[in-house]
């Protein structure tokens, strides 16, 4: 792949790129970032996982000078971005939740543009949009205007947008949010690529598994606070121990789930969902007992499994919000999914 | 020097997406025309009328074009999110207004001399004191545009723009004495029009094109461009208020 940052440049070893401290935000009564703080490495894809309204938006926007903070300290390649913002946004590229290129542009031209907005002279900048446009696979569309492109191919005009003057840190908010699947696929593997030639990322998402398989460290947010933050093998290492079943039986109750509960002392059994029990203990479970008691209560177990833990069950552990329904909001408000 | 290339860049794309549109082109020539013929007709005088009414369309011309350009290029962009890419770059607040500006500021210029050139075809302007007339014109255009600026960052709609520039523009076309002079209106107003920045700049442009100006040209000068700063500050502070949360 070509190098599509310019990852050669000095990094103080081991110093943050992104330093964050006690940052806070209130929009009148209503408090979006409650003194939250994280560091993020050089190098590092670090993920800001929360649901709509958790602070993810605002933080981008106060990290990259969109907004201004009530309190807390900002350093950003070693500068003090907290009163200065514009100090570090030749070093930023913001790949923003909806596009906003120029729809009357053709892809080109707005790429052009950009680079213009960073000072790039004219023959650097043309050569830049051909080598994006091309990694993008939007060379043909490159010469039509971005009104007409459809969602997949404006997000990843966008996004390279965000990395035409070389950034040495890129902010993705919800990159994969409301396209279909083929192009998320894609933009995945761009983000992928991105961070392995050495390009820091900021990636806020409210796809746990997207933010699983990409991510190498992550925070959840909620409601304005950073509720736990850790690399992802961290994050799973207290499920590892846990073993769980989830058996599905006609008509599970919680009355039923209580009598195995007393039948099976040691471990953890609840209604996961219509017709399926969850069950979870510190030692290995058995499934032939438990089809058996259910067996001689009248009840068939149709199916069986034995899931591997995912940072879905430590979101889920750890917020106590349900995954679902935060997925379904969010595309219902941008009419999409994946 | 790199920012002059993203001011050089702004301002070029403005031009390309919204100045050199057919549509605008044609309303920076059919807007003038519209005036001239109007107060040509209503003076009920003859072609030496043409002077008197040149200042008046000039500056009306020029005040309705930059304001109404400013709801676009920047209500606009702050609408649909894409002026945010330009907040975000990094380019300092000041010289990114001037470029989203200079745009308006052209237009403006080039709209006044439309009824210039028309008024050159019905009467004679060798008496016209151009090197009056030029600084005047751009001192006009850069007031215009900076209170055209100062409504756009004062709104967040399209719509709430051209309507909160009506409830300056319309009374600025009887209070500033551009048709009629201020000394003629009820002394009570009169106040009002020194006020307004458009009464310096037409104030000139009268004693330029006809001899017929009624403060010191030192003094009109300088309030204008004491307008075009205080506008320009005001907007500035505004944005930042406002729209940097």
């Amino acid at each position: 792949m070509t190098a599509i940052t310019d990852s050669n440049q000095p990094v103080t070893p081991k110093a943050p790129i992104i330093l964050v401290e006690g940052l806070a935000k209130s929009f009148g009564k209503v408090t979006a970032l409650n003194g939250i703080s994280f560091q993020v490495q050089p190098g590092e894809l670090f993920g800001f996982l929360g649901p709509n309204g958790a602070g993810k938006t605002t933080a981008i926007n106060i990290l990259t000078g969109l907004a201004r903070a009530d309190a807390g300290t900002i350093r950003i390649d070693g500068q003090d971005c907290t009163r200065n913002p514009k100090a570090a946004q030749h070093l930023i590229g913001i790949v923003p939740d909806e596009s906003n290129l120029y729809a009357e542009l053709t892809g080109f031209d707005n790429l052009c543009f950009c680079a213009a907005l960073y000072g790039m002279p004219k023959a650097e900048r043309v050569d830049r949009a051909h080598e994006l446009l091309k990694f993008f696979g939007l060379t043909e569309a490159g010469r039509r205007k971005f009104g007409g492109y459809s969602k997949g191919m404006k997000r990843k005009l966008t996004i390279a947008a965000g990395l035409i003057h070389r950034p040495r840190i890129l902010f993705l908010d919800e990159p994969t949010t409301g396209i279909d699947v083929a192009s998320a696929r894609q933009i995945r593997q761009l983000i992928q690529d991105l961070h392995g030639s050495g390009t820091t990322i900021f990636l806020t998402t409210h796809y746990i598994e997207e933010a699983e398989r990409l991510c190498d460290r992550i925070a959840f947010i909620v409601d304005g606070q950073i509720v736990l933050e850790d690399s992802v093998p961290h994050l799973l290492q207290p499920l590892q121990n846990k073993h769980v079943l989830l058996l599905y039986v006609l008509g599970a109750d919680q009355q039923l789930a209580s009598q195995m509960a007393e039948a099976f002392p040691g471990g953890q059994v609840e209604v996961a969902a219509k017709d399926q029990l969850r069950l979870e203990a510190e030692t290995p479970i058995p499934l032939a007992p438990l089809v058996n008691f259910l067996a001689g209560r009248g009840r068939e177990v149709t199916e069986a499994r034995r899931p591997s833990h995912t940072l879905e069950d430590v979101f889920v552990r750890v917020t106590g919000l349900q995954v679902d329904m935060l997925k379904k909001e969010k595309e219902k408000s941008t009419g999409g999914g994946q | 020097m790199k920012h002059w290339i993203a001011f050089w860049n702004i301002l070029l794309k403005d031009l390309r997406a919204y100045y050199l549109k057919p549509p605008n082109i044609s309303w920076g020539l059919i807007f003038p025309l519209a005036w001239t013929g109007m107060f040509f007709i209503r003076s009920g005088s003859g072609l030496e009328s043409t002077l008197s009414i040149l200042p008046g369309v000039m500056a009306v011309s020029i005040l309705f074009g930059t304001t109404s350009m400013l709801s676009v290029t920047v209500t606009f962009e702050k609408r649909n999110r894409s002026f945010d890419r330009l907040l975000l770059s990094p380019i300092p607040l000041w010289l990114l207004m001037l470029a989203k500006t200079s745009g308006a500021i052209l237009f403006g210029i080039l709209n006044a001399f439309v009824p210039v050139v028309m008024a050159a075809l019905l009467t004679d302007l060798s008496a016209v004191n151009w090197s009056l007339v030029v600084p005047a014109v751009i001192l006009i255009s850069l007031a215009s545009t900076f209170l055209g600026l100062f409504i756009a960052v004062s709104v967040s709609e399209v719509f709430e723009a051209q309507t909160f520039s009506n409830f300056f523009r319309f009374p600025m076309i009887f209070l500033c004495g551009l048709f009629m002079p201020v000394a003629s209106l009820p002394v009570y107003l009169q106040p009002l029009s020194y006020l307004l920045p458009l009464t310096y700049g037409v104030d000139i442009l009268h004693g330029a094109i006809r001899g017929q100006n009624h403060l010191a040209y030192p003094l009109s000068f300088g309030l204008i461009f004491l307008f075009c700063i205080s506008l320009f500050l005001l907007s500035l502070r505004n944005i930042y208020r406002k729209w940097i949360l």
